[in-house]
């Protein structure tokens, strides 16, 4: 298996919130958006395994492999620690699945741009950028 | 203890040292955060580091790099907030520059903490004078050159030196001037590190 591995199904996508109730409600919203036909997966993990606020490695890590068709896994985070937790298990490199990694966006508009990307078969690079274009978009 | 014998005993002693230190001053550390943080680092430095004691009860390692990396895993998978990759980041990396060596000299240590340090910077992008764990980590750093007292006394001035910063990184920053005035509760754990360093070095 390789990464963004040809013919592998789609990019996985991780929604990672420092809120439960956040991270589920934007992966709900961007796979609705996604509209029709198969949506690629998508995985909220949101807040501490008690319900609290904040992050957990253990969370991030079962919605990564959860949502892991050999293609890669993107995974969005909403804010600093958040950012800094996935940054530190990429680099510890046996807690994420291989080819999981974190994409420079902003949440929400991210996550809708990167499920519809990977819903549309694209591989972890064009999800990425597809993710991260959403920088650029001005409201006013 | 000399300074070219320091085994995972020794390593192990420390991390049970700071997790008492991080324990007595759980309310301190919180009382800090709560003024320009979320009022949580007390709590998840406790957490973080009880469960470093519990795995290192569990499976002692032989090597005083292994005790650093399992300290840091443990510290990255159970602190919750940002202090958990940046303390996470910082042992595991000291942890695996340090290797499988069987005992190391004080300055192989401080040569592995600097490269802890190094990606410590590297993770949150900030610098000395941000106001962070940087701004007692790093003098700490360069005065364990001349001994482990050297190091603590170092580390607790870096942190007393954040009182007139202006935080610039984390969720303080978004204070602005209105950060100024208050101790970094990351200078301050991070001083208790070093002051449970030289402690069981003693």
């Amino acid at each position: 298996m390789t990464d963004g591995g040809q013919g592998a199904g789609p990019v996985g996508i991780v929604l990672v919130s420092h809120s439960g109730p956040v991270a589920a409600s934007v992966a709900e919203m961007a796979a609705g958006l996604a509209g029709g036909g198969a949506t690629a997966p998508v995985a909220a993990a949101g807040g501490t395994p008690d319900g609290g606020l904040g992050t957990s490695t253990e969370l991030i890590g079962a919605a990564a492999r959860k949502v892991d068709r050999g293609a890669g896994v993107a995974i969005l985070a909403d804010l600093g620690s958040a950012v800094l937790t996935v940054k530190a298990m990429v680099a510890e490199g046996d807690e994420l699945p291989k080819g999981a990694r974190l994409v420079d966006a902003p949440f929400v508009e991210g996550a809708v741009a990167a499920v519809v990307t990977a819903s549309a078969g694209a591989d972890l690079d064009a999800v990425a950028a597809a993710a991260g274009e959403a920088y650029g978009y001005r409201k006013e | 203890m000399s300074d070219s014998e320091l085994d995972a005993a020794f390593f192990v002693r420390w991390m049970v040292a700071a997790a008492a230190a991080v324990e007595r001053e759980a309310d301190r550390l919180t009382e800090l955060d709560s003024a320009i943080g979320d009022a949580d680092h007390g709590n998840n430095m406790q957490r973080g580091f009880a469960a470093v004691v519990k795995a290192l009860e569990a499976d002692a390692p032989t090597a005083p790099g292994a005790v650093l990396t399992s300290a840091g895993r443990q510290l990255i998978s159970t602190v919750g907030g940002a202090s958990g990759p940046l303390y996470g980041t910082l042992l595991r990396r000291s942890g695996k520059t340090l290797g499988d060596a069987a005992q190391v000299t004080r300055q192989e240590l401080r040569a592995g903490l600097r490269a802890g340090v190094d990606a410590v910077m590297q993770l949150g992008g900030a610098a000395p004078g941000d106001k962070t764990m940087l701004d007692a980590l790093v003098p700490a750093v360069a005065a364990l050159e001349t001994s482990f007292e050297a190091a603590a006394a170092a580390a607790e001035e870096g942190a007393l030196a954040t009182v007139p910063m202006r935080a610039r990184k984390g969720r303080a920053s978004y204070l602005g001037e209105r950060s100024i005035g208050h101790q970094d509760p990351g200078a301050t754990s991070s001083a208790l590190l070093f002051a449970t360093l030289a402690e069981v070095a003693a």
